[in-house]
């Protein structure tokens, strides 16, 4: 199945309703499209802003290079990644994947998939932005998130 | 040997640049040895590269381990664990 791969890399928000029908419209051979939304929370009320720092070239490399893979493991006949930069404040999305295919479960696989590499491979980093002007410190790397990035390894 | 350096996120910020090109010795082969000799250029590089085996490198966009040979590298770079998503 041949697989249509779109990667975005962008400061503005984006409309998941749009990206979904992307993927669906004047299509009949979609049995299911899985999507997910990440989204800037405002850790109960401390964060004022999030901003998301980005290496040009490479994170559209890097994105396109786990979506390929993902395409070649699941029969997906569409995914789309979209990923924003700059400042982004609670409530609003930081990163959109959705995956298209005619079964539920290898859209489901790797869309999980896509975004636990995305975490630990695309390179983003997070700095805080604290409510009252406190400093705020970059985001630190989650063991959790490896431990889901590996659970995906062949052995 | 001449490098595009780039430094990404704390790494940019205790370096004070978000990048430069180097002319780096001859004997400096590997990402290893230029994350040692560019330690050694004064306190702010000392300070980014103070735990290497948390830093990551990629040559030209790509993911690369620290023994790697800078044989042939355009562009490399240097940033903290990565935490989008």
């Amino acid at each position: 199945m041949s697989c249509t791969i779109r990667i975005r890399i962008q400061p503005q928000s984006f409309d998941i309703e749009e990206e979904s029908k992307r993927l669906t419209q004047g299509r009949s051979d979609v049995g299911a499209l899985v999507t997910f939304t990440g989204y800037c929370r405002d850790e109960g009320g401390t964060l004022a802003a999030l901003t998301l720092e980005h290496y040009p070239g490479m994170a559209e490399a890097e994105i396109g290079r786990i979506a390929e893979e993902a395409a070649a493991r699941w029969p997906l006949s569409g995914l789309t990644a979209i990923h924003r930069h700059g400042r982004i404040l609670p409530g609003e999305p930081i990163v959109l994947v959705a995956a298209a295919s005619s079964h539920r479960q290898a859209a489901f696989e790797a869309a999980s998939f896509l975004m636990d590499y995305l975490k630990t491979r695309a390179p983003f980093w997070k700095k805080e932005e604290r409510v009252g002007d406190r400093d705020g410190d970059w985001v630190q790397t989650k063991a959790t998130d490896d431990a889901a990035a590996g659970r995906w390894q062949k052995p | 040997m001449s490098l595009e350096l780039r430094y990404f996120a704390w790494v940019r910020e205790r370096i004070g640049s978000p990048g430069e090109s180097l002319d780096v010795p001859g004997d400096v082969t590997t990402v290893s040895e230029l994350i040692s000799w560019l330690a050694n250029k004064d306190e702010g590089y000392a300070a980014a590269f103070a735990e290497p085996d948390i830093i990551r490198a990629a040559i030209d966009h790509e993911h690369v381990e620290h023994d790697a040979a800078l044989a042939g590298a355009k562009e490399v770079a240097f940033f903290p664990p990565m935490t989008g998503g």
